[in-house]
């Protein structure tokens, strides 16, 4: 074993496998660095290389590209805010607070650190455990998986900031919207409402894009500067490496949590970074400021979430079961090398294997190296006046989104969750907490069903479900201690502006925005109500009950609203503590209005025509730039995006104009 | 979906016709060229899954062989099960030969039971290759079962199944298990057959089937272990639409003669027929590939002489089965066959599946 495991090493260390391996690594980086691409894109891109290659160069190829997308695709969540995809969401919540303050160098670079560890315990866990994972990945059955999920959801403790009944609201909202298309038990449509693009249900992406990158999209147009509160980039890269080195205990676990969730099959690299996140909270005792820009919420999630790679290939090597989407990608492209995964990779082809392993560590090395170099000239961005950045970010965006499907209802669902997310953010709902509902709603539901119909409810006397369950409920304690608020010190302390006088009526006058909103999800959930009750028994049980859970903590919190004492925990509303701070502010109809501006242009004339359209309009209009100014940035944003498209054989979401006439690319 | 029997004979004899036409004087030559041009292979499914590997590992083959060695790209169009892409390419795809559509047997499926997303109709496009695969049913040796000889011992026994829904291609194995008079219970909600082969070495199902690919790989080890006993396959069809047995696995027996061995007469009957059209449209006739509505003979035939070429080439001969698996893929009148047996069922079987979908899985195709 130890010599097929050095002779793979040899094999690797030769100049043309470095080389393919670093136009893996190079790609991956490209394609990772842009929100909403990841592994799927890049293997289109190598797809047609990969033919006559040879077996260990194109699987170092592979794993160059697989392995460097969780690093890359912390640049747009520092310094956007806009998730880069799944498994750098949690990073968004103390690495953007981070660059608001000037530190988008520090950030990067501990991020990128932190990967470069999280990505070598992978490569590590992976070697230690490739022979002997088998029994370990089948003791997970559902009725593990199932007690995992409420381990994922009992997280929610932590991330509910101020108001845990909010939180609970929040993730009860999440897991409706998860629940939406067809039942995991019987494939009947759940509020689809006959509408063709949620019979599939609502995607991931979508959710975390409008939770997170329209409202802080929406909120910096309003305060109209640049991202970066100070004009200079402050501590740089070297103290980000020193952080995660302070933190190197914490880096090692959540690595290794990183590396175990990853490689149970079912559980999905998507929850990985949150849960991660949420072990960071509960367990930092020493002056957290988590929310705010700790830069510890910043290297729990990016070690998770590149450990989870060399995790996620153990179900995949091992019982060609993909652990998540790059991973599909990644057994796809083995496919094509006419490698056929199985217990054959521990036997017969235990050389791919090591293969893949160095591939890996040793891509992280070269992927987390290139990422640090970049970090310093790419978090000058940070410091661009938002109103010129604007642009590009809400075309990111929608590019992003259409990723999804290819269709114009991404955008159109972008918009309305991102309208959903800025007002949650102005109310102090938790957005985390309905992210997770929503990620984990279809796996708990399923993995009940599962259990439930396998070993009947005696599942829970299972001993890993009483292990799991046990973990769960030590977070659960440990979350009600440490919970991390989004909300801002300032935030926290504000006296909430009204008059003197007390009582419901005074209440209802001085929260009446609050009270609208809690009333509409109040509302949201009657829906959901209603629609269970007309599926059969096991379509229902589970959005039935989530929704009557939700309307009922909606309801607490309206009451605590409507009946609640000045300054009470529920009571949030920005706009209030805005006023107090004399922050002028500027419409957020106003920037919603642009954001749906695109959507609307696209929906008239097809993607291209509108985003130029948009680019013209809203540099001209809203930021004043002269007219060669808008011409550069236009064409170069139409260029960036056109070679991009034309690169990956991209279709752009077509409008009115395109239904009524055939028109060449890339206007069609 | 038209389910008149007029029009689809009348479509077949079309069809017919021209493939004889074709094959008797071959009159115009291939004139058509793609140089310069890009030929779009729409798949409605995502990256990464068998459709698309299936069509990525094609797709420079057809670009080398098609006149003018257009460029051939793979655009994936997901969504509603594969209705979606389908969908579009119906209503959008011109017949100049720049856009193919390949479909798999979720996009099938919907199309046979009358799905009420699905907005395209088969008849109206022209077939140029098949590609079939094959499957194999396997049982735990929990169930007392050693050899397909003891089948009878699995009658009257509780069997549980991970299923990944009603209207997948698990509709093969829960017609043929009904068909036995097997006790199925069926748990849903399983991602992939992946998925549900864990389920099974995990002990919590004892009875499964996997694609031939899967099997080979993954199950003929529990196999040789002796953890998993090999009941029969699911067949291919001969030119005549006539099942047999599957040459990657010659000693396994057929639905068909599991089916006399337990109720000892051959299969008849509307049940029958159902597991034979879906048996077809998920796995004889699995992938397809079909040019849209008003293809010229001229332009199939581009297509199919690209195909013939794409068959004898060495290279392809030399890759396709490590990345594709041993069932060879199939152009003109083998197509054809496989194409008509699996796109075409009898409006009372499909009631009568439908019916059974609804009473006894909750399925509601309309809603």
């Amino acid at each position: 074993m130890i010599d097929v495991f050095l002779s793979a090493l040899s094999n690797i260390l030769t100049l043309q496998h470095m080389g393919y391996m670093m136009i893996g690594v190079i790609v991956g980086l490209m394609i990772g660095v842009f929100p909403g691409l990841g592994g799927i894109a890049g293997l289109s891109l190598m797809i047609p290389f990969l033919y006559g290659m040879d077996t260990t160069m194109a699987l170092a190829m592979l794993i160059g590209l697989v392995a460097v997308i969780p690093t890359s695709d912390t640049f747009a969540s520092v310094l956007m805010g806009i998730p880069g995809s799944s498994a750098s969401q949690a990073t968004v919540l103390d690495g953007f607070p981070m660059a608001k303050k000037g530190e988008a160098a520090r950030a990067l670079s501990a991020a990128f650190f932190a990967s470069l560890v999280g990505g070598l315990i992978g490569a590590v866990v992976l070697t230690g455990f490739v022979l002997v994972a088998r029994p370990v990945i089948l003791a997970f059955s559902s009725a593990e998986l199932f007690m995992l999920s409420v381990f994922g959801l009992s997280m929610v403790g932590v991330l509910a900031g101020k108001s845990l009944v909010k939180g609970v609201a929040a993730c009860a909202l999440g897991l409706i919207i998860g629940s939406v298309g067809g039942a995991p038990a019987t494939g009947e449509f759940r509020m689809v409402f006959g509408v063709d693009y949620l019979y599939d249900g609502i995607p991931l992406i979508i959710i975390g894009l409008g939770l997170f990158a329209v409202p802080e999209i929406v909120d910096l147009l309003r305060r109209d500067r640049a991202i970066s509160e100070r004009a200079t980039l402050g501590a740089g890269w070297f103290q980000g490496i020193r952080d995660v080195a302070r933190n190197w205990w914490l880096t090692l676990r959540c690595s290794g949590i990183g590396a175990l969730i990853g490689a149970i099959p079912g559980l999905g690299g998507t929850v990985v970074d949150w849960i991660a996140y949420g072990h960071a909270v509960q367990t930092v005792k020493n002056d957290p400021k988590f929310g705010q820009g700790d830069v510890r919420g910043v290297i729990a999630p990016e070690s998770a979430n590149n450990a989870k790679e060399g995790g996620g290939l153990l179900p995949t090597l091992l019982f060609g079961i993909p652990g998540g989407g790059a991973m599909a990608v990644f057994l796809g492209g083995m496919v094509l090398l006419g490698i056929q995964p199985g217990p054959s990779m521990v036997g017969s082809n235990l050389d791919l294997t090591y293969t893949i392993v160095w591939s890996l560590a040793l891509a992280n090395v070269l992927g987390a190296g290139l990422c640090i170099a970049l970090a310093i000239p790419i978090s000058k961005l940070t410091l661009i006046p938002f109103k010129l950045l604007a642009p590009f970010m809400i075309v990111v965006i929608c590019f992003a989104a259409f990723q999804a499907t290819r269709t114009l209802d991404d955008l159109i669902v972008l918009l309305a969750t991102g309208v959903l997310g800025v007002y949650m953010r102005r109310f102090g709902w938790p957005r985390p907490a309905l992210l997770i509902g929503f990620v984990l709603a279809t796996q708990a539901e399923t993995y009940l069903y599962q259990a439930v119909q396998f070993y009947g409810w005696e599942f829970l006397t299972r001993t890993g479900v009483m292990i799991i369950m046990g973990i769960t409920a030590g977070s659960i304690w440990l979350g009600l201690r440490a919970r991390v608020s989004e909300a801002s010190p300032a935030e926290v302390l504000a006296v909430e502006a009204r008059d003197t006088a007390t009582g419901p009526a005074a209440n209802i006058r001085a929260r009446a925005p609050q009270i609208a909103f809690a009333a509409l999800a109040l509302a949201f959930f009657g829906v959901g109500i209603h629609d269970a009750l007309q599926q059969s028994f096991l379509g229902q049980v589970f959005p039935l009950i989530m929704a009557c859970a939700g309307a009922f903590f909606t309801a607490l919190v309206l009451a605590f609203l409507v009946l609640g004492k000045p300054n009470h925990a529920v009571a949030s509303d920005t706009e209030h503590e805005a006023q107090a701070e004399g922050v002028a502010l500027r419409s957020t109809l106003g920037a919603l209005a642009w954001v749906a501006a695109l959507v609307a242009l696209t929906a008239i004339a097809g993607f291209v025509i509108a985003l130029v359209t948009f680019f013209v309009a809203f540099l001209k209009l809203r930021a004043q730039a002269s007219w060669l100014m808008t011409l550069i940035l236009t064409a170069g944003c139409t260029g960036f995006v056109l070679t991009l498209a034309s690169a990956l054989n991209m279709r752009f979401p077509g409008g009115v104009l395109q239904d009524l006439y055939r028109l060449p690319w890339p206007f069609s | 979906m038209t389910l008149k029997t007029p029009t689809r004979r009348g479509a077949l004899g079309l069809l017919g016709a021209a493939a004889a036409a074709l094959t008797l004087g071959a009159p115009a030559q291939a004139q058509v060229d793609f140089s310069g041009k890009t030929v779009e292979w729409i798949i409605p499914f995502g990256t990464g899954g068998g459709s698309d590997t299936w069509a990525r590992f094609n797709a420079p083959f057809l670009s080398k062989h098609l006149p003018g060695n257009p460029t051939v790209v793979v655009v994936n169009e997901p969504g509603g099960g594969s209705t979606r892409g389908t969908n579009l390419f119906a209503q959008r795809a011109r017949a100049d030969g720049l856009t193919i559509l390949g479909t798999s047997g979720s996009t099938q499926f919907p199309y046979l039971l009358g799905d009420p997303r699905v907005r395209y109709e088969y008849q109206d496009w022209s077939v140029v290759m098949v590609g079939p695969t094959g499957g194999v049913a396997y049982v735990s040796p929990s169930t007392g079962v050693e050899s397909i000889d003891d089948v009878a011992k699995l009658q009257g026994q509780r069997l549980v199944y991970a299923s990944q829904g009603a209207t997948s291609l698990d509709l093969v194995p829960m017609l043929a298990f009904r068909l036995l008079g097997l006790d199925v219970n069926y748990v849903f909600g399983f991602g992939g057959r992946g998925d549900g082969r864990l389920a099974f070495e995990r002990g919590e199902t004892n009875i499964d089937y996997q694609t031939s690919s899967a099997f080979i790989n993954n199950v003929t080890p529990l196999v040789e272990a002796g953890t998993a006993i090999p009941l029969m396959s699911w067949g291919v069809l001969d030119e005549d639409g006539n099942p047999q047995r599957d040459p990657t696995f010659p000693d396994l027996p057929i639905l068909e003669e599991v089916y006399e061995m337990v109720h000892g007469e051959a299969p008849s009957g509307p049940m029958y027929e159902a597991y034979k059209a879906f048996n077809t449209a998920g796995f004889a006739a699995q992938k397809m590939v079909v040019l849209p509505a008003g293809a010229s003979e001229e332009l199939v035939e581009t297509y199919r002489q690209a195909w013939r070429d794409v068959f004898a080439d060495p290279d392809y001969q030399a890759t396709f089965v490590a990345a594709l698996g041993s069932y060879e893929q199939v152009t003109d009148r083998a197509a054809e066959a496989l194409f008509a047996a699996g796109t075409n069922i009898d409006p009372d079987v499909r009631a009568m599946v439908v019916e059974m979908l609804a009473e006894e899985y909750n399925v509601r195709l309309g809603d």
